[in-house]
């Protein structure tokens, strides 16, 4: 599902704002994720639960490995964050090829919780990343091809 | 400067009591406040952006510098509280664009902060947000990033800091407000 098709008014404003830099390299969700997750979280009565890159989460973790178009990264949740049957959104700035958000699905779903939807405000159609989410609804803002 | 916690505002213990303490990480002898278990607390998360947008709201503030990553958590809710820009300050090749680059020390070594040029016009009032103040060296290159473009860092602003360290800081005489102090 796209916000886009919805035509809601403040979608021009957010558009027009969203500058394309050629040939820079791949988000993650940690941490343009951070921008977006906690005010959303905050809006909603939600939890928010950071997932990081290795070795930045004190404490015990959970990790998730994914591959990235060369090599291989992985995803960090705490233990403890989620209770199972939890209802969760995942939240990033930008959904590319899908592998981040998938890795950040199945932490989740490791610890019993119930991903809802994943929510990007920015959707790259062209990488297919929506065909990864395992069924999974996806809402995103805008498109950029 | 500190937002007391002896029962001045009813809202610090909580806040305070949501933050835990993991020795030794990332290496012996530090004890690390994690924020995280914060975040897990809905009214005591609410709470941390509503007091820092009290403090704001009225300050003529536009900017919210938010430093790399866990400043991101908090900077862009105080930024949309008080209706300033949020500015995210990083590590090096983060950012795309052009950007301006500050180096600062570690405790071995130094390590860089980027802003994005034109992020910021001259005169802007400016606060700079990040979890935790231990030496000021990450928010002291933040304070040099800004003003490099003739922004006015009204105010450094931290969930959590030592009126100690505050003393001790290199904070270019700016003040530093922080909600609560560390556990020890």
């Amino acid at each position: 599902m796209s916000a886009d098709k919805d035509e809601d008014p403040r979608m021009n404003g957010i558009k027009s704002k969203i500058r394309v830099v050629p040939d820079f390299p791949k988000p993650g969700i940690e941490a343009r994720g951070f921008i977006f997750g906690p005010p959303i979280a905050l809006a909603i009565g939600a939890k928010f639960v950071p997932l990081r890159k290795p070795g930045k989460l004190p404490g015990e973790i959970i990790s998730e490995d994914y591959v990235l178009e060369y090599g291989k990264d992985c995803l960090q949740m705490h233990i403890g964050a989620v209770q199972p049957e939890e209802r969760a959104l995942v939240v990033d700035d930008l959904i590319a090829t899908g592998g981040t958000l998938c890795a950040a699905m199945n932490l989740l779903e490791r610890v019993g919780a119930e991903v809802v939807e994943c929510a990007c405000v920015i959707e790259l159609p062209d990488l297919k990343g929506r065909e990864r989410l395992k069924g999974k609804p996806l809402y995103v803002l805008v498109e950029s091809h | 400067m500190r937002a007391a916690e002896n029962g001045r505002d009813p809202r610090l213990k909580a806040i305070s009591d949501a933050i835990r303490v993991v020795p030794h990480f990332p290496k012996p002898g530090i004890m690390f406040h994690d924020i995280t278990t914060l975040l897990l607390d809905h009214k005591a998360f609410k709470d941390t952006v509503d007091l820092f947008v009290e403090r704001y709201r009225d300050m003529g503030i536009s900017i919210v510098a938010g430093i790399e990553a866990r400043g991101f958590i908090f900077g862009p809710s105080i930024a949309l509280g008080i209706g300033a820009k949020f500015i995210p300050l990083r590590k090096p090749g983060k950012l795309p664009g052009r950007v301006i680059s500050e180096p600062y020390e570690l405790e071995y070594g130094t390590d860089q902060l980027e802003m994005h040029v034109g992020a910021v016009q001259p005169g802007e009032r400016t606060i700079i947000i990040d979890d935790l103040v231990a030496t000021g060296g990450t928010l002291s290159a933040a304070i040099r990033l800004l003003e490099r473009f003739q922004a006015e860092v009204v105010e450094c602003a931290c969930v959590v800091g030592s009126p100690v360290v505050q003393g001790e800081c290199e904070l270019k005489e700016k003040p530093l407000f922080v909600l609560v102090e560390p556990h020890y």
